[in-house]
């Protein structure tokens, strides 16, 4: 047996957070340890799960501060388990994902219009075949350092969604696509490579928004930090 | 108030919902899950439609395959129906760019699942599922379908035979909700839940809809019929997709000895697995002959689970599997137009039995019935929508039921954990209404199943907060399992013949002269559950 440690939250109860630890069994899945206690120990234990088998994205939580699957990461003794970060917190390990999911509408993360000449060949198809091996499990939202600062920030899986779709020959109105995503978009990011540090499914959402910066220069923007010290110095 | 309401964003709700959409209705999707993470995401294997891009194949021969899968129990009809749909169901999914593996050229590729008579699966990876979910998920955020998330779905809200809406808790407040609608789909999926632990489904699938569209006035039907996948984890009931075994895989026994044809159907395969276990032998797939880089390269998902959840490295030893639940044939029985015998109720994907799979589904079919019959739902749901208006709520009747047993149930005196129960339904549920099935067991565990249901109220929660607590969604799905078991047990007595997935030990044949075309039916009358065999003469 380990002892692992548990944050949890409940804004009805006094104290409103609280730390505790628990005995599981080494080798298990966190996931199966998170269960076990919920059905043998404590059934007010509460965390998001379903397909146990790191494909649904619904069971990301932190441990030690670095984010990771549930059911998909062995505990080792004295794990400190957390819920996810730039969210709000409902209770214990879940937390509300309604404004991580909005990303997506705000991103606009689809095809926009079908290009009904477009083929795609194996290789195109290659392009962007890591990306949409995305389980939206919000992972890289929360260890995005950026999200601190600006909660308006689109974030690495949007963006990741975005270039998705740019990438796509079937995608018939790129233009749009580039255009809705440069405020609080593709600008924003730091390029530290947080996102792609704790992605589970091995994407790299930085070079994802490298590939959306370049594309969106080619169309005629241009970073906004960049052009306010130019102009500023142009305008004198 | 919207037009069309679906119950659960998984391929079928999704599906419904922009096809909804598309024929200019307003709709909303509500789900106890956000919809990406719906089972439909664990869909490795492919869909079928037969588009000849691999090898010549033809729709004749699609249905040939499917028909003759079903034994006896599939529609030729339907079944053609969802065939000659199928070139169709890829086209659309196509042009909302899902992005399916290729081949030179650019058509999309295509390979062989089990029972099928050409390369007929299209496929995106090992992703099939997760792909086209989240392809359906992006294409509804821009069409402007509203999305009731982390919503848990009580009740149908049914007046004079008609559907008006639904109630449902709204996880993170926990308040309970009644949401009307002109039309609804029902579209949350399969009851294989209730195999717990030996099971390859999601968590979720607790046939929820299933049993309320029963309490509501719906039939089911077929719902004895449940197909085991043959190579689960021994421990997990995570499954190990058939690729490994198509690919060359052995199943071994304890000696280390071949004792099956790996490459017959799944339930024949299952049942010879079955077999050694029942002589508490253990069962190994070995694909260590097929090398680590073929492994790495073909079935780097497996490998990866096998690791985590048994320790074994399948590239140098033997993995030790089981066969488990892992996909439910049976389900709410529906009309040409997929609609159920409660007016506006409309019924989609696994939680429906549309008469495609019959006695045993191909893989690759329900995800293609999941897009073609869920878009077919969803037009009907709007039509009759567009053709029967705003019809308000007379009473609050189900509203007050609802909220008042959501209150109640925090005050059950919890004598006896559920939990503990809904394992041992598991259990007895796998050995017992498994894969070799025989009265005496089957009536044990219909007795169990009842003890159980009089149990509930002394069973009950801890938890008695509101804001998401899975401690009350949990027993409600318990609740549901609970229900639906009784009339899967009925189904499998009654039904004294093996045919497809039911299999019984004291009954070896199938017997056409009884149960051909004959299915069994459920439903609830004063809240007594009844049972008839359809069609026996
Ligand atoms: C491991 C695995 C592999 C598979 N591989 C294949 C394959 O290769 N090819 C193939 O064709 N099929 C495959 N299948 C089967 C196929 O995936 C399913 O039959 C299909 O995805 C079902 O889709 P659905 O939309 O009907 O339901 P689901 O995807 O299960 O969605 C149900 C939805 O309903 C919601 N819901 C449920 N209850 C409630 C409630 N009370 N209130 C609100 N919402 C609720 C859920 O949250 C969910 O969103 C596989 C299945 C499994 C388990
Ligand atoms: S690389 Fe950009 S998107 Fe990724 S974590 Fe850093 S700032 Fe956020
Ligand atoms: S990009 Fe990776 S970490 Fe981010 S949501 Fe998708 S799968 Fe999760
Ligand atoms: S439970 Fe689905 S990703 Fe962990």
């Amino acid at each position: 047996m380990i002892k692992i440690r548990i944050k949890r939250f409940h804004a009805a109860r006094e104290p409103q957070s609280l730390e505790q630890e628990w005995e599981v069994k080494e080798g298990a899945t966190l996931l199966e340890s998170l269960t076990e206690i919920k059905c043998r120990k404590d059934p007010t234990l509460t965390f998001r799960s379903g397909c146990r088998s790191s494909v649904c994205g619904s069971c990301a939580v932190r441990v030690n501060g670095k984010e990771v699957l549930a059911c998909a990461y062995k505990p080792k003794d004295g794990d400190l388990i957390e819920p996810r970060r730039f969210a709000p917190l409902i209770k214990d390990l879940v937390v509300d994902e309604k404004e991580s999911f909005r990303t997506i509408e705000r991103a606009s993360g689809w095809l926009e219009r079908f290009d009904q000449e477009a083929v795609v060949t194996p290789d195109d198809e290659k392009r962007t075949e890591r990306q949409s091996d995305c389980i939206l499990c919000h992972s890289c939202y929360s260890a995005c350092p950026v999200l601190e600062v600006n909660p308006a920030f689109l974030g690495p899986f949007a963006l990741t969604r975005v270039w998705r779709y740019v990438a796509d020959p079937r995608e018939g109105d790129s233009k749009t696509k580039i255009d809705t995503i440069q405020k609080d978009g593709v600008w924003d990011c730091t390029l530290c490579g947080e996102c792609t540090m704790v992605c589970p499914q091995g994407i790299d959402p930085k070079n994802d928004i490298l590939m959306l910066r370049a594309r969106s220069t080619q169309m005629g923007h241009s970073d906004p930090n960049m052009g306010n010290f130019g102009s500023f110095g142009l305008d004198f | 108030m919207v037009d069309v309401l679906i119950i659960g964003g998984g391929g079928a709700g999704l599906c419904a919902a922009l096809a909804a959409r598309e024929a200019g209705a307003k709709v909303a999707v509500l789900g106890k899950t956000y919809p990406t993470r719906s089972q439909t995401s664990m869909a490795q294997g492919g869909i079928n439609a037969a588009l000849g891009n691999a090898e010549e194949d033809s729709i004749e021969a699609h249905i040939a395959d499917t028909l003759k899968s079903s034994h006896g129990l599939g529609s030729e009809e339907r079944i053609r129906r969802l065939c000659e749909n199928g070139p169709d169901a890829i086209a659309w999914l196509e042009r909302l760019g899902t992005p399916f593996s290729r081949i030179e050229g650019g058509k999309v590729a295509q390979r062989r699942l089990g029972g099928a008579s050409a390369k007929r699966a299209c496929y995106a990876q090992d992703y099939t599922g997760l792909k086209m979910l989240h392809t359906l998920y992006d294409a509804s955020l821009g069409r402007g379908i509203t999305f009731y998330d982390e919503y848990f779905m009580l009740n149908y809200i049914v007046e004079d035979g008609r559907v008006l809406g639904v109630t449902a808790i709204e996880l993170g407040s926990g308040e309970v909700k009644a949401i009307g609608a002109k039309s609804v789909v029902v579209a949350s999926g399969g009851y294989g839940g209730i195999y717990r632990g030996f099971t390859t489904n999601s968590s979720a699938s607790t046939g929820d809809g299933v049993a309320a569209a029963m309490r509501a006035g719906a039939v089911l039907s077929d719902m004895e019929f449940i197909q085991f996948h043959p190579t689960a984890l021994k421990g997990s009931g995570v499954l190990i997709s058939e690729s490994a075994r198509g690919a060359g895989g052995y199943l071994l026994d304890s000696r280390g000895e071949r004792f099956v044809d790996e490459l017959k159907p799944r339930d024949e395969v299952a049942a010879a697995i079955w077999e050694q276990l029942e002589k508490e032998e253990e069962v190994y797939l070995d694909i260590r002959h097929l090398g680590e880089r073929f492994i790495e390269e073909h079935l780097p998902q497996e490998r990866k689970l096998a690791i985590l959840y048994e320790g074994v490295d399948p590239v140098r030893d033997l993995l030790p599997i089981k066969p488990v639940a892992h996909y439910t044939m049976g389900g709410i029985e529906v009309d040409d137009r997929h609609m159920t015998k409660v007016e506006g109720l409309f019924a989609a994907g696994e939680c429906a039995n549309a008469y495609i799979h019959g006695a045993n589904r191909l893989g690759g079919n329900s995800l293609l019935e999941t897009v073609v019959f869920g878009r077919e739902a969803g037009e009907s749901a709007a039509a009759f929508a567009g053709q029967n208006g705003d019809r308000v709520t007379a009473s609050s009747v189900q509203y007050e039921r609802d909220r008042a047993f959501v209150s109640a149930v925090a005050g059950f005196t919890n004598q006896i954990d559920f939990y503990e129960k809904r394992d041992f339904l598991g259990k007895i549920f796998y050995r017992n209404v498994g894969i070799l099935r025989s009265e005496m067991g089957l009536k044990g565990v219909l007795a169990a199943v009842r003890q159980m249901q009089k149990e509930l109220p002394f069973m009950g929660i801890v938890d008695k907060s509101r804001e998401f607590n899975t401690n009350l969604t949990e027993f409600i799905e318990f609740g549901n399992m609970l229900e639906l078991a009784e009339t899967i047990l009925v189904g499998a007595i009654g039904r004294n013949e093996s045919r497809g997935a039911h299999r019984r030990a004291d009954f070896a044949q199938e017997n056409d002269e009884k149960f051909y075309g004959v299915h069994s039916l459920s439903w609830k009358e004063d809240g007594v559950l009844c049972n008839e065999f359809g069609g026996m003469e």
